[in-house]
């Protein structure tokens, strides 16, 4: 696994069902987090999800790349497209499906998984994949999720 | 659903099943199960899921398989195709 400390050059966030709104709050966090330490931040999701976000920022200071999912996964299979680190936010089965395609696809990488929602427990005892596992009981307020993604990725002192 | 959607297919199990539902709905209702690694490529879509994931084939020319998609969860559906109940076959790994 790389060095967690190390900013990676290239990201991938794969977002799941847009129903909870910490999520897309969490993703701009995550990808301006990413981006001012110089990665390149690519975010898959489907089409719903990507719209909320590129409606969110016309002006694209957060979200600059972005793929559907199914083309992003085709392209992680077909070897077209690689990253140092992915960060799969899940909250309900299908994400942990994804999330675990994506470990597959990536063996030697760094996979973040942000596991929220109504019930998150269950849902991280899904996973019996080598992964870091961020967990949390969010849906609507993001400020506890957050806390725990920036002392994950060390960026605990930000002020963002 | 993508271009499995433009498919005859039937939905075995119903939404909101979990992917390890249908796994285990998969090994125990058919005689003749095959295993393949996410990112296997079924009906021109590769398919989502932990490893490993089980298909079915039934009567020798239907494959019953998990479909994922982010909103809905697993599907499990049943698609009649002899040409690709071959291929799987011939690349996937048998149950033992």
């Amino acid at each position: 696994m790389p060095d967690i400390s190390v900013t990676p050059k290239k990201a991938l966030i794969v977002l799941g069902c847009p129903e909870a709104p910490a999520q897309q709050a969490l993703a701009f966090h995550v990808t301006h987090n990413l981006k001012t330490r110089g990665s390149e931040v690519l975010i898959a999701g489907n089409p719903s999800v990507i719209n909320l976000l590129k409606v969110s920022d016309p002006e694209k200071h957060y979200i600059t790349n972005t793929m559907v999912l199914e083309k992003c996964i085709a392209e992680f299979v077909e070897k077209k497209r690689d990253c140092d680190l992915c960060v799969v936010f899940a909250h309900n089965d299908a994400a942990i499906a994804y999330a675990a395609t994506m470990r597959h696809l990536l063996p030697e990488r760094r996979l973040v998984v942000i596991v929220f929602g109504k019930d998150p427990g269950p849902l991280a005892d899904e996973i019996n994949f080598p992964c870091e596992k961020i967990v949390d009981k969010a849906v609507h307020n993001p400020m506890q999720l957050k806390a725990k993604i920036n002392e994950v990725f060390g960026w605990a002192v930000s002020r963002t | 659903m993508g271009c499995i959607e433009n498919l005859k297919y039937e939905m075995i199990l119903p939404l909101g099943a979990s992917f390890k539902e249908c796994r285990e709905y998969a090994e125990k209702n058919f005689s003749e199960v095959w295993y393949v690694d996410p990112g296997y490529k079924l009906f021109d879509e590769y398919i989502i899921g932990l490893p490993p994931i089980a298909l079915g084939i039934e009567e020798g020319k239907k494959i019953i398989f998990p479909y994922t998609k982010p909103c809905h969860g697993t599907y499990l559906l049943r698609i009649e195709d002899p040409d690709e109940v071959e291929r799987v076959r011939k690349t996937a790994r048998k149950k033992k």
